[in-house]
């Protein structure tokens, strides 16, 4: 079972990146779908080694929605701060202490880091235990912080560690 | 009522790209100037890949939904370039505004440097996405040490 | 209507590439310019979605693609090159 499927979140992801390549959701093309979406990971499973299990799909869901909201309300922040004077941002270096282990979790994080208000991650410390990351115009460190941890970091660890 | 719609997302993500590159140039550090195409460049992008989506659906008989590949392409690639991107600078110890946290970078810098002189005789594993893979990346650090 | 919107997002965009390459000529350091690299293939994503859109023709959303796929693919090699002096260990 887990040589012939080694990862069941990846099948029906290339197969729907397959049919949307295509655009068409055709009987034959999704018969294909479905092949490439087998035979790709089975060739390539020395490039995953961890697998990647979702432990509460609901949480995932809800994350998504305030992810999407939070890039739309990210993007006029940041579109503002650029517009108005550029001397009066005050960018600051903040370091992130992780809570997360594992590294899907870490790199998802990092990324929702960059793409959400007035911040971008811009190096994990070698032993994964915090992140530097960049913030446009920040004057209070610590509130950042709290709110990263509460937004973000929570819902990735109830989805990715469930503990 | 549509077109309304379809204008509105396009005039939004043309004016979002031109922000971001706006920022590109007014601002006065890199590790700044990185905020730009990262968020406003990557929705506007969005913004114009969803109208474009949406004018194809519903004035040609098929419904188009590939541009929603790139979308989804595009965020999931930006973060990853711009991580990429604030490594290098902090490797490479550029002038930012902002205090860099100098200690560890200077550690970590002037090691990597002694590895680049002593000849890439190690077989180095792969820097890749920095995040995405963690322990490729510890490999070498721990032959360093 | 649609036509004009499209005319003036044109403008838009050609101009965010005007100031992109005005970034890669200035610099001043070689991240700036890969910034720079970086957001003008973007622009030239949305300049094709553009005229996609503009000529009525699906044709562009190929050439779309492989820019956003090449152009990444591009700056992770350059960042590579930036942090180890060398692309392929």
């Amino acid at each position: 079972m887990t040589r012939l499927l080694p990862h069941p979140l990846l099948t029906p992801a290339l197969t729907g990146i397959w049919l949307l390549l295509n655009n068409s959701i055709e009987p034959g093309h999704i018969l294909l779908g479905l092949l490439l979406g087998w035979i790709i990971p089975v060739l390539t499973i020395r490039f995953w080694p961890d697998k990647v299990v979702i432990r509460k799909p609901a949480v995932l869901l809800r994350f998504g929605f305030i992810f999407l909201y939070d890039i739309v309300v990210a993007n006029f922040t940041v579109a503002r701060l650029i517009l108005g004077s550029p001397e009066k941002l005050t960018p600051a270096f903040v370091k992130l202490p992780l809570d997360l282990t594992s590294d899907v979790a870490i790199s998802l994080l990092a990324s929702s880091l960059t793409l959400t208000p007035g911040t971008l991650s811009a190096r994990l410390s070698e032993d994964h235990s915090y992140l530097l990351v960049h913030a446009l115009n920040e004057t209070d460190p610590d509130t950042l912080i709290a709110t990263i941890k509460q937004r973000y970091e929570r819902p990735l660890k109830e989805i990715f560690e469930s503990c | 009522m549509l077109e309304y719609f379809l204008s509105f997302l396009i005039l939004t993500g043309a004016l979002l790209t031109f922000i971001g590159s706006l920022g590109l140039v007014r601002l006065k550090d890199l590790y700044t100037r990185l905020h730009g195409p990262t968020k406003a460049t990557t929705l506007g992008v969005g913004c114009l890949l969803i109208a474009s989506s949406i004018y194809f659906s519903t004035y040609t008989e098929n419904i188009s939904l590939h541009e929603v590949l790139i979308t989804l392409f595009l965020f999931i690639t930006a973060p990853v370039s711009a991580h990429l991107l604030a490594k290098a600078a902090l490797h490479l110890n550029l002038h930012s505004i902002a205090k860099t946290p100098e200690n560890d970078i200077e550690a970590e810098s002037s090691a990597a440097d002694n590895t680049e002189l002593s000849g890439n005789t190690e077989n180095t594993g792969s820097g890749g996405s920095g995040t995405a893979q963690g322990n490729p990346q510890k490999a070498p650090d721990q032959i360093r040490q | 209507m649609l036509a004009v919107t499209i005319q003036i997002a044109f403008a838009l965009v050609t101009i965010a590439v005007i100031m992109s390459f005005f970034r890669l000529l200035r610099g001043p350091d070689m991240p700036d310019r890969i910034l720079a690299l970086d957001t003008l293939y973007i622009n030239t994503i949305a300049l094709l979605v553009l005229l996609g859109i503009y000529l009525g023709s699906a044709l562009f959303f190929e050439a779309a693609l492989l820019i956003a796929l090449m152009g990444f693919i591009g700056t992770v090699a350059l960042c590579k090159y930036l942090l180890r002096g060398d692309i392929i260990e």
